[in-house]
């Protein structure tokens, strides 16, 4: 199989450019695409990506799948390979490449900086620790699972034009699970750092962050129930 | 929170608001002159000019206009801030967005003083 790879080394090429790189797979399996990555540098060790630990946790290999972001980790060859077909690598979009399909992630973990992405609390601390009912619990699903790996944020046309700017779909899903914590009491502070034009309100419900969520996550859901909520307050 | 002083309300949930609510007066408005189109089959300009006289569609018209001006400022101030970034233009993204913003703000204002002298004009 023609595995074809973004290769670019800032210290040495000009310009970036795809490489062709021929992967022997193995006929009775149905590979992840982080295996064939892994034979694509068995061939050519010079090649770069991010990886750890190789079953959608951590994140870190987060990379546009012939077209599509996804976790190469847990994105099967079939399900973006038709028979006969090219396997296409390339970084995340819209981000800074460092070298090959490592990218420079600064600017998505500042947006997750600037929604506080912590519990704000300011009644004294209880003996042990402070406790939630199963019902408020539950309204974390499907927010709390989001391991940051930028698939989402890195698929937004929104993000592309103002990376600086709009937070974006993985901090404003990460905003909402702060907002809806029964447990956190800075709501105001929140909603008041998220009423300008692009923190939340530049979304314009692409869905292309749901689409390719690796984690089956909903982030245009929750920025509604961000915008739901600033109107409560603001109006 | 990002500091903006150019869009509309400098607060991003006034100029959704203020969106969607000129939005819903222009399907309105728009609805209303289908249905005088429908209503009078021959249309004419005697007929034409006879529904701007009575007072409820002048006001009706001045209303609308307030709001395709609003709906129309708000969405090239996105279009402009989207695509006119330093991302797409280099060092000067900032003066060429800021013409772009002052030629519509100047298109609008033509348009509204125009529509008003037309509504309200003798």
């Amino acid at each position: 199989m023609l595995v074809s790879i973004y290769r670019y080394n800032p210290d040495a090429d000009e310009k970036p450019f795809m490489q062709d790189i021929q992967v022997q797979l193995p006929e009775d399996k149905d590979l992840m695409v982080l295996d064939v990555l892994a034979l694509a540098k068995q061939q050519d060790p010079s090649v770069v990506y991010r990886r750890s630990c190789r079953e959608g946790v951590c994140g870190s290999d987060g990379m546009n799948i012939n077209g599509n972001n996804g976790l190469a980790c847990i994105t099967p060859m079939s399900s973006v390979v038709k028979p006969g077909g090219k396997l296409v690598l390339r970084p995340l979009p819209g981000l800074p490449v460092i070298r090959d399909l490592v990218v420079d992630m600064s600017i998505f973990y500042k947006q997750y900086e600037k929604i506080k992405p912590y519990l704000i609390n300011d009644t004294a601390p209880p003996a042990i620790e402070r406790l939630q009912s199963p019902e408020d619990r539950e309204k974390l699903d499907g927010l709390y699972e989001c391991i940051l790996c930028a698939c989402c944020s890195t698929n937004c046309p929104s993000f592309w034009w103002n990376p600086d700017k709009f937070i974006g779909p993985a901090g404003l899903l990460q905003a909402y699970r702060f907002l809806a914590d029964t447990r956190d009491t800075g709501n105001v502070e929140r909603l008041a750092g998220l009423d300008d034009p692009f923190s939340v309100f530049r979304c314009r419900g692409v869905m292309n962050c749901v689409a390719v969520c690796p984690k089956g996550l909903n982030p245009t859901r929750a920025i509604g129930h961000i915008r739901s909520m600033l109107i409560q307050q603001g109006t | 929170m990002v500091t903006n002083v150019t869009n509309l309300g400098r607060s991003g949930l006034y100029d959704w608001i203020v969106q969607r609510f000129s939005a819903i007066i222009l399907a309105a408005y728009s609805l209303c002159i289908l249905a005088n189109f429908v209503m009078n089959p021959d249309m004419d300009y005697q007929t034409w000019s006879s529904i701007f006289e009575g007072n409820a569609m002048r006001f009706f018209s001045l209303v609308t206009l307030f709001a395709l001006c609003a709906h129309a400022w708000i969405g090239m101030w996105t279009v402009s801030t989207d695509y006119m970034t330093s991302l797409q233009l280099g060092e000067s993204a900032t003066f060429l967005r800021i013409m772009f913003q002052a030629g519509c703000v100047l298109l609008v204002a033509i348009y509204l003083l125009w529509g008003i002298q037309i509504f309200w004009g003798n």
